[in-house]
């Protein structure tokens, strides 16, 4: 069985009085997009900080790729990439140089900086600009050059930071694409810090919510959907002749179906209280002789379950 | 030690503060007017002024009551030449003295404010972080580039002085006055734990300032003690011999030595990097 990449148990961190992380436990499995959602000031940046030996923990214990970040901090960033918020680059430098200077920090091997370094900016669609200054580069530009820059060493973990919350929604797509294209290709794990949900729903195995700190939540979307969200749409669809009769059995049920069933353009349209009572409806609809075409839960994004999670707007 | 990293950066951190007008131009203007054009203006100023004013006497009993005060050796150099001489010897050879040490702790200084402040400003800092350097290679590496240009920065402008007030001394009287022992000792004994000490207040001084501007008025106040050397020098409380300036550069060779030890036990890379 593999070890987890991440390990954190009872992980806190403090600023005076300001408790940034509060007793923060969970893994992260080698492979995995992980998703690590909060809204601001929910303690995300600080946590891959710690993670990468930045900053010191105040209490509790971690462990990435089986070292110490507090003790081991150089061995471990020599194997970790992180995508900040801001791209952190060097805007008097050229593309060339910034990824060139960032080989040698790293201290990849001197005959692979040249090669490695052509190989991102192509991969990354920059090497027609890659000896301008980057303070001519759009922010896509930028924030593509900073993750080429993350990737720069193969690290076996990759934390991104927010990394399309300054991108329009064109730029955004580009950077998810690579994300997604590199993380396959390159077969590292990837810690996402990110306040997008829709992001994080098309990238993340599991996520962790967060909220002033603390772990709200852990698990696949499926599973957050599952434990938290308490109403489901559904719609049905019957046999032409059959939707009143199956509207009348539904209304028999009025702990499993929380609102009125109403008929739109041939479909019934439900709210249930959750996932589980479906097959109960339906059982109990085919009993009565309905034909049901189609029964189909309409699709939970994380947006809700995020909300849910936080007790908003479920 | 990561020397290729340490390397990298210090290269980097160089070839960025290049770009900086801001910080290249005093770099490069204020050597030019102290080393270059001053000494011109010392050995053919006071002549000038006394063939317009006529006022030789006055000159003359201001240089002997600052003659008493000095060591006899130094009394034994100025024998022999006129008063006009004796005031630019003064000038050029001992009176510039203190003055030559604002040159590597300006550049010091300033660079340091890029490297800490700047960074810090520009929001380049935080990648340099989460590279695989230790703490205290970083301090290195983030000391090493401001240092070693403010000391080749100084031998520069010590070069440029000598040929300038040799120049202008084989013009005025067919001597060489420099380069001699005291200055010598100054710029290679001197300079270095000057600049050293300059930027180790900058480094603290940057990281809690906002940005350059902020860092570079706060760490301003380093050339206080450089102006007080000034003052004594000329008013006579003090000369610059070279008995003097070796004890001068142990003294600070030892603060900066104090200094550079506590200040890499208390560095942390967490101090640099952003709030939020």
């Amino acid at each position: 069985m593999k070890l987890p990449v991440i390990q954190i148990s009872n992980l806190t961190r403090r600023f005076g009085e300001n408790v940034a992380v509060n007793n923060l436990s969970l893994d992260v499995e080698p492979g995995e997009i992980f998703g690590f959602l909060g809204h601001n000031g929910a303690g995300k940046t600080t946590t891959v900080r710690l993670l990468n030996g930045v900053y010191q923990p105040s209490s509790g214990a971690m462990r990435v790729l089986g070292l110490d970040p507090q003790m081991d901090g150089p061995a471990l960033r020599a194997q970790t990439g992180v995508l900040t918020e801001t791209p952190c680059l060097d805007e008097r430098l050229s593309a060339l140089d910034n990824l060139t200077y960032c080989a040698n920090l790293f201290s990849l091997p001197q005959s692979e900086v040249k090669s490695r370094v052509h190989q991102l900016l192509t991969e990354f669609e920059l090497a027609d600009r890659a000896g301008e200054k980057v303070s001519g580069f759009s922010k896509g530009m930028k924030q593509s050059l900073a993750l080429a820059r993350a990737l720069i060493h193969r690290p076996k973990v990759l934390f991104l930071d927010e990394p399309t919350s300054s991108l329009d929604p064109v730029a955004a797509r580009h950077v998810n694409d690579l994300i997604e294209r590199l993380t396959l290709s390159e077969g590292c794990t990837v810690f996402l810090c990110t306040h997008n949900l829709i992001e994080a729903q098309r990238l993340c195995n599991r996520v962790a919510v967060m909220e002033h700190g603390r772990l709200k939540a852990l698990g696949t979307p499926a599973e957050l959907t599952r434990k938290y969200i308490k109403r489901l749409n559904v719609e049905l669809e019957t046999d032409e002749g059959q939707e009143n009769h199956a509207l009348q059995i539904l209304q028999e049920y009025p702990k499993l179906v929380l609102s009125a069933p109403a008929l739109e353009k041939g479909v019934i349209k439900i709210t249930v209280s959750g996932r589980d009572v479906i097959p109960q409806l339906l059982s109990s609809l085919v009993q009565a002789g309905i034909s049901v075409y189609r029964l189909a839960p309409q699709e939970v994004n994380l947006e809700e379950v995020y909300f849910a999670v936080n007790g908003g707007l479920q | 030690m990561n020397k290729r990293a340490i390397l990298a950066i210090v290269n980097k951190d160089l070839k960025v503060v290049a770009q900086n007008k801001g910080v290249v131009i005093p770099i490069i203007v204020i050597p030019l007017i102290l080393f270059v054009i001053f000494p011109w203006a010392m050995m053919f100023g006071p002549a000038l002024a006394n063939d317009s004013l006529g006022n030789t006497q006055s000159l003359e009993s201001q240089i002997g009551q600052l003659m008493i005060t000095m060591p006899a050796a130094l009394q034994n150099e100025f024998a022999g030449h006129s008063i006009t001489q004796k005031m630019s010897i003064f000038l050029l050879v001992y009176g510039l003295a203190p003055m030559f040490l604002i040159i590597p702790l300006m550049v010091s200084s300033v660079l340091a404010a890029d490297s800490f402040a700047g960074e810090k400003e520009r929001k380049t800092l935080e990648a340099l972080l989460y590279s695989p350097i230790t703490d205290r290679e970083l301090f290195i590496a983030k000391l090493l580039g401001p240092w070693s240009a403010s000391v080749v920065i100084g031998l520069i402008s010590f070069l440029l002085y000598v040929v300038m007030v040799d120049l202008a001394g084989w013009i005025e009287m067919k001597e060489l006055l420099l380069p001699n022992w005291m200055w010598i000792t100054l710029v290679l004994w001197v300079s270095p734990a000057v600049a050293g000490l300059g930027l180790v207040v900058m480094v603290f001084v940057s990281a809690r300032a906002q940005g350059f501007q902020d860092a570079y008025q706060t760490g301003g106040m380093v050339v206080l003690p450089v102006l007080a050397l000034m003052v004594g020098q000329m008013t006579g409380v003090m000369f610059f011999t070279v008995e003097f300036v070796l004890i001068l550069g142990l003294a600070l060779w030892m603060l900066l030595i104090t200094w550079l030890w506590q200040a890499s036990k208390r560095f942390q890379r967490e101090q640099l990097m952003p709030k939020g």
